[in-house]
């Protein structure tokens, strides 16, 4: 099908919110490229699910496509026009599958040499986009905190050495009660601003118990029968001969949150899909609590931009070594406490890196501290970059010099 | 940004170990009209699994490639700049290293490469046997990688290839254990799917008549031995001893586990290699078939995406096909070969096969990169 032949029918399978929003842009839609048009499908299908900064970002993309002139909207487009498609690609069903349908140009892209001009054109896009229709930043200047290195007694991995740079290196922090004063922060701000899903707490055990109704909370340990879920599908996928990675992958991304035990129920709709999400798209996330952490804030981070994010990576399971497991039956589930402090002193950069992607980078702050120790490091506008700090300092005073 | 990349590695090179420029000894040098030396042999060695700047050649990542930085590199002539320019999968990628052009097909799928490969080029030209080059690779999905699927050349004409972990699971499992199936399991990119064999990759039982080594000798010695990467080593040097081949590949593949995205593991990973690597160089040396007369490349099949790609997660993947992940470099020393110098002009990845054929003497034709003149 070529995207001048859409019909308001095509829809009818989309949920009703993706459905409307597609049948009152048909004719915009209709006037896009055949590369491009499933790209934009593939977000808007999702559209029930989405968060509010994820709708906005959506809204706005249609916005900007359908203000062009016909021939500004050729422009504009004209590098995904060019890029040359396989006759695979154009009878595949990319109204109903948008997103098996970017896979498959994905690999199309790698295997005719089109991938660089494919990312150019996207890069362009989204920066001319952002130039006639700028983000704004948010109410409250972002404050990201990771909490890493728990249950690492003594250390001698040099921290922080890729945010140093960036921020005022503390030396001497009291612990006292660290993890409350950061929960209590994240509270204060999200009593103050409560918009939905704008401040998020992932930990990557058990969840601290939280009563601030504004906050978001994801947890490795109580997705623990989603994860196990998920492993025993793939298992089963494969035994029973599913016919590739590819048709596993392809299977696992249409998982919902119902198939792995997660309710799908309005008000839990959204984060249960984001979960589902974690899970299914996140490399290692269903087996390593680091990357878990890690992966989860990146993509909380980069769909609903929200305003507070607390981290606490925790321990993972060991990676037992070739000879071990090869002396002994059936795995255990040994941690390694001090493998996953330097995952989570990267996981850290990482996101603070996703954090500065976002409108307001220039106002944001970031805090990273090693649990119970007297190690931290903050970067916000109020503070000098690449410094040392010997003076001792509670976590609400270091809290209080980055506003 | 791939310049500035040469740059980087070139500068902490120089500082590091006081390497000169190619460019200032190049042109009628005495070495270049040297005769072969009888009975020439090459080892490639590839890493299925890029390794970045950042975690290697820059400073803060010094500390994981010692044996790269003070044993090897003073005795090689170093690419800063090889570009991949195919698709960033370590099958295809790989098989693109060994055809000497960028193969199209699905990096998942068995299939074997298109064209011609360096074992097809090096056995019909030198008349040589099927024992004189082999494969050792630690995925199952490298099975098909030994010989093409090329008319001209194809079944019969390729490399044998080894799969040691996938012979370690047989072993294992003709002795009643069934529990190691995970072993196979070692594409990072897809993990908990391993890929039907269809290959001719060599069984456990033949490997054992080669390598003149029980099964249970085999087994015996892999509980030794803390990855699959030793595994490899392992057979390699096995190989070396019994049977000699003149060209080996050995693909190390441990520090893939980038993949799962615990960089602790990926560290380990690049630790390994750069001890492993040591440990072939000086396998090499001690061997009386092998010392005084074997080149030996090294070279990842490409990088991994950079942090701050948005398209990309950093160290964990190379999906963005940014310059970072395009851009890797290659050791190359031994006989003939200049020591402790740098090349910093981009060369490509699919210049491994010419450059092969330059130095062995066969014709590799429809590969589509050039001989690396530095090395000849």
């Amino acid at each position: 099908m070529l995207p001048s032949q859409l019909k308001a029918e095509n829809f009818r399978a989309y949920p009703p919110q993706a459905r409307q929003l597609a049948q009152d842009h048909i004719a915009l839609l209709q006037q896009l490229p055949e590369s491009f048009v499933p790209l934009l499908l593939r977000e808007l299908i999702a559209y029930d699910w989405k968060f509010p900064a994820e709708r906005k970002d959506l809204d706005r993309q249609l916005t900007y496509l359908g203000s062009l002139s016909d021939q500004q909207r050729q422009q504009e487009l004209a590098p995904f026009a060019r890029l040359r498609l396989s006759s695979e690609l154009e009878r595949l069903n990319w109204v109903s599958a948008p997103g098996q349908y970017s896979e498959q140009l994905t690999a199309h892209l790698w295997a005719t040499h089109q991938i660089d001009a494919f990312r150019d054109a996207a890069t362009d896009y989204i920066h001319r986009i952002d130039a006639a229709l700028p983000q704004q930043p948010p109410p409250l200047p972002r404050l990201g905190i990771a909490v890493i290195g728990a249950g690492v007694a003594e250390n001698k991995y040099p921290l922080f050495r890729k945010l140093r740079p960036q921020g005022v290196y503390f030396t001497q922090v009291k612990p006292e009660n660290g993890l409350s004063v950061l929960l209590d922060a994240v509270a204060a701000r999200a009593t103050a601003h409560p918009e939905p899903f704008g401040h998020w707490y992932i930990d990557g055990g058990t969840q601290e118990n939280i009563s601030c109704p504004a906050i978001t909370c994801v947890s490795y340990n109580a997705l623990a029968p989603a994860r196990t879920a998920l492993l025993n599908k793939m298992e089963k996928a494969i035994r029973s001969g599913i016919g590739g990675p590819e048709a596993l992958r392809t299977m696992i991304y249409q998982l919902r949150p119902e198939e792995l035990g997660l309710s799908d129920t309005p008000d839990s709709a959204v984060l249960n899909h984001f979960q589902v999400s974690v899970l299914t798209e996140g490399s290692g996330t269903q087996i390593f609590s680091t990357i878990f952490v890690q992966w989860a804030a990146r993509e909380a981070l980069r769909r609903a931009q929200p305003m507070t994010t607390l981290t606490r990576f925790a321990p993972r399971q060991r990676n037992r070594p070739m000879n071990e497991l090869l002396s002994s039956g059936r795995p255990e589930l040994a941690l390694d406490p001090q493998g996953s402090l330097l995952d989570a002193d990267m996981g850290a950069f990482y996101n603070w890196i996703n954090q500065q992607r976002l409108p307001g980078a220039e106002q944001s702050g970031f805090l990273v501290w090693f649990e119970d120790h007297a190690e931290a490091l903050a970067i916000a506008p109020s503070l000098p970059r690449g410094t040392q700090s010997e003076n001792a300092v509670d976590l609400q005073q270091l809290l209080g010099q980055m506003t | 940004m791939t310049r500035a990349i040469s740059w980087s590695r070139r500068d902490f090179l120089r500082a590091a170990t006081g390497a000169g420029a190619a460019s200032a000894l190049l042109g009628p040098a005495p070495l270049r009209g040297l005769a072969l030396p009888h009975g020439r042999k090459a080892i490639v060695v590839t890493f299925g699994g890029g390794a970045r700047d950042e975690e290697t050649f820059m400073p803060e990542g010094q500390e994981n490639i010692p044996h790269l930085l003070t044993e090897l590199i003073p005795q090689a002539t170093f690419f800063t700049q090889v570009i991949n320019r195919g698709i960033l999968g370590h099958y295809v990628a790989t098989a693109s290293l060994a055809t000497g052009v960028y193969e199209k097909f699905n990096n998942f799928a068995a299939v074997p490469p298109e064209n011609p490969t360096v074992f097809e080029y090096f056995r019909r030209d030198l008349k040589r046997p099927a024992t004189d080059t082999w494969v050792v690779a630690p995925s199952n999905g490298f099975n098909r990688i030994g010989e093409s699927g090329s008319r001209s050349y194809g079944p019969g004409m390729g490399a044998g290839v080894i799969l040691p972990k996938r012979l370690l699971a047989a072993a294992l499992s003709s002795g009643g254990k069934t529990e190691y199936n995970h072993l196979l399991l070692d594409n990072y990119e897809t993990p908990l799917y391993a890929p039907e064999v269809v290959g001719s990759e060599v069984g456990v039982h033949q490997l054992s008549e080669l390598l003149k080594l029980s099964v249970a000798e085999f087994t015996s010695h892999a509980r030794s031995l803390a990855s699959p990467d030793e595994l490899s080593v392992y057979v390699a040097r096995e190989l070396m001893r019994q049977l000699a081949p003149s060209l080996l590949w050995i693909t190390l593949h441990d520090m893939d586990i980038a993949h799962s995205g615990a960089y602790s593991l990926y560290i380990e990973g690049i630790q390994r290699s750069d001890r492993l690597c040591a440990e072939i160089w000086r396998m090499i040396q001690s061997e009386p078939e092998y010392a005084g007369k074997t080149t030996m490349f090294i070279l990842p099949d490409f990088g991994r995406d950079s942090d701050t790609d948005p398209g990309g997660n950093g160290f964990q993947h190379h999906r963005t096909g940014d310059a970072i992940s395009r851009t890797t470099w290659m050791m190359v020393m031994g006989p003939g070969v200049r020591e402790n110098v740098i090349v910093d002009r981009p060369v490509d990845s699919t210049d491994l096969v010419p450059t092969l054929g330059s130095m062995l003497g066969f014709s590799p034709r429809m590969a589509q990169g050039k001989p690396l003149a530095e090395v000849l």
